[in-house]
């Protein structure tokens, strides 16, 4: 017996490692059909460590204190332009966290569609789903709470706005509004409780919610886009006939899908860190006043579509909660897809044609609705905004109708097939279409 | 081992009973924990009255003044304005300012105690983002009908120079009106009215 293998034993007998390994790595399988949209689980854990990495680096320069200095300037929004300036490559750590923050969302956007698509939510997945509905919702806050860190104008406004929005909940509202704020304005004590949450009490929970996703996703096993059960089908070892070990195989297949992530990620964080504006603000270039808001104030694009469900709806009965309540249940829905959906067949190669005519008024909708968020309300907008907002909610709220007796005409195999490639080229042009046209018409009225 | 059986309701009380005692004792020691958010003695302190010199005030003029880390507009209205709020009233939501947004002696078409001085929180009631002063006549993007007034950049709501909220928009409410009172003719106490 080699000395590597004794050690092993001698740490096998005391701690389950290369039992954990087996399960969870070199005899995971999963199946074998996995397309691109397969990337994005897994390259949602690398930005998860680049986030952390980088926010570990950033807290040793970053200074939490929206008290002014001697110069006039708030001591966070100095300290971060002292990141930027004088800490030896800062800025690349800082512009790091800050692509990391968008790209996260970018990345997840992708995964959760994945699932919508091939119906990865459904039994007995429904915990794998909402484990990952719990992380997208940890994942707002800790964007929404690091976002006020650098407390320029935008920092502040938002924090503001979003603030507020606990204010208009009927009786508690304005006192829990100042207990989330600590102050009766956005103030160096909302900074400095932020800050706490984002650099320890959210990341904390945001880890075990991954890990509970990890377990729950490698007890049931993987979807597939045939949305079809590898295990039913298995040899005379037990392994399932269409699944392939995750190591070697798809711990490969990751890599080259980590190489062109991080070589988009690259170029963003070199040449284009800001993004025209969407990743990084122009006004939070300046520092936060309280007395002035910018003239427009938007939040980050990947709030953009339910902040546009919060400015559509209109405030009556004298209170305007109908909006936050709006916002928030757009967000609460996407958990309850697994009991909304009643179609048996999962995958959308095999769904009816009200499936797939409802999905595509539904990623017009989301994407209409992101574009709108983004821009000055006008009442044309405002009004394609409620539309919108109807189409978004009519989606998730009419599944059980919709989804009940629609079968689409190939019928679901037993055996998963190969990866029509065609197919996802048709898709993306459908998506650049629509963000291209949404684009031009949002700004034309 | 002893032969006795278990006596499984006698378990069930202590079982309960425990977890009983035990969530008393969290929610105590959550308490501190839950207190601490909300705004500290000095915090509470920091919301002393402000004095303003508004002498130097002209016509059309606004000044906005710090109080309690809140905006507050002081507007100097010109006797044309004053004539236009009646003509806003049908496209308001409280013209009367019914609802507690202002000191009794507020309570006025004018919302103000001398209608050439507009004293208002400039912060916007529906989720308290600072309006924009448009006093300029029908501009394109207000509407033929824009007699002057406060646009919110947020979300679109509006107010007239009496910062009373327009119908049809996200904000419920007219804006706040400070407690306030005149020193003397030029001098003006922000924050205190007795």
């Amino acid at each position: 017996m080699s000395k590597g293998q004794k050690l092993l034993n001698w740490i096998d007998d005391r701690f389950p490692l290369s039992s954990m390994l087996k399960e969870h790595v070199t005899e995971y399988y999963a199946p074998k059909n996995f397309n691109f949209w397969y990337f994005f689980g897994s390259l949602a854990m690398l930005v998860l460590v680049i986030q952390i990495v980088t926010g570990i680096f950033l807290t040793m320069n970053y200074k939490p204190d929206g008290n002014l200095n001697a110069a006039g300037i708030p001591v966070a929004f100095a300290s971060v332009e002292y990141i930027m300036r004088d800490v030896a490559g800062g800025w690349i750590i800082r512009y790091m966290h800050s692509t990391g923050a968008s790209m996260f969302f970018v990345v997840v956007y992708l995964h959760m569609f994945r699932g919508l698509i091939y119906g990865s939510y459904k039994q007995p997945r429904e915990l794998v789903w909402v484990f990952g509905c719990l992380i997208f919702l940890c994942l707002m806050a800790e964007a929404f709470m690091g976002y006020l860190l650098p407390w320029g104008q935008m920092s502040f406004w938002g924090a503001q706005v979003i603030v507020n929005l606990f204010g208009s909940i009927p009786v508690i509202g304005p006192d829990l509004s100042v207990w989330i704020r600590g102050d009766f304005v956005v103030s160096d004590a909302t900074l400095n409780r932020f800050f706490a949450l984002h650099v320890i009490a959210v990341p904390l929970v945001l880890l075990a919610l991954v890990v509970a996703h990890l377990i729950a996703l490698h007890e049931v096993g993987s979807n597939n886009p045939d949305g079809v059960e590898i295990k039913k089908l298995k040899d005379e070892k037990g392994i399932p006939l269409d699944g392939i070990p995750f190591h070697p195989y798809y711990t490969v297949k990751d890599i080259f899908g980590v190489a062109v992530f991080l070589i988009v990620f690259s170029i963003i964080v070199f040449f284009l860190p800001e993004m025209g504006g969407y990743f990084l603000e122009h006004p939070n270039f300046d520092q936060a006043d309280p007395l002035k808001t910018p003239p427009h104030i938007a939040p980050v694009w990947y709030f953009t579509p339910f902040y546009a469900i919060l400015r559509a709806i209109p405030s009556f009965l004298g209170t305007q909660v109908w909006g936050v309540i709006g916002m928030g249940a757009a967000v609460v829905v996407i958990a309850f897809l697994p009991w909304l959906d009643r179609s048996p067949i999962k995958s959308i190669r095999y769904r009816g044609p009200k499936f797939k005519f409802m999905l595509v008024l539904f990623i017009i909708a989301f994407i209409g609705l992101g574009i709108l968020g983004a821009m000055p309300p006008t009442a044309g907008r405002t009004l394609i905004s409620q539309i919108l907002s109807f189409v978004y909610f009519a989606f998730f709220l009419g599944m059980p109708f919709y989804t009940k007796n629609d079968v689409g005409a190939v019928p679901v195999p037993t055996r998963v097939t190969d990866t029509n490639g065609k197919r996802q080229l048709q898709f993306l042009v459908l998506v650049a279409v629509t963000v291209i046209a949404a684009y031009l018409f949002a700004t034309n009225v | 081992m002893s032969e006795q059986q278990v006596d499984t309701g006698r378990r069930r009380f202590l079982t309960v009973a425990t977890s009983a005692v035990g969530g008393v004792a969290v929610a105590g020691v959550a308490t501190p924990f839950l207190m601490s958010f909300f705004p500290s003695e000095r915090a509470k302190a920091a919301g002393a009255p402000v004095e303003v010199d508004i002498s130097k005030l002209e016509p059309g003029q606004k000044i906005n003044v710090e109080w309690r880390g809140k905006p507050v507009w002081l507007l100097s209205r010109t006797k044309q304005q004053i004539a236009d709020l009646p003509k806003n009233d049908p496209k308001l939501v409280d013209p009367k300012s019914e609802v507690e947004q202002q000191p009794k002696y507020c309570q006025n078409e004018a919302r103000s105690i001398k209608p050439e001085l507009l004293v208002a929180v400039g912060i916007c009631t529906h989720l308290g983002c600072s309006p924009t002063f448009r006093p300029d006549l029908a501009p394109a993007d207000l509407g033929p009908e824009w007699l002057g007034g406060f646009y919110c950049p947020c979300h679109g709501s509006k107010f007239d120079l009496a910062a009373r909220v327009f119908k049809g928009v996200p904000a419920p409410k007219n804006l706040e009106i400070p407690p306030h009172k005149y020193l003397s003719d030029t001098r003006l106490l922000i924050g205190d009215d007795k």
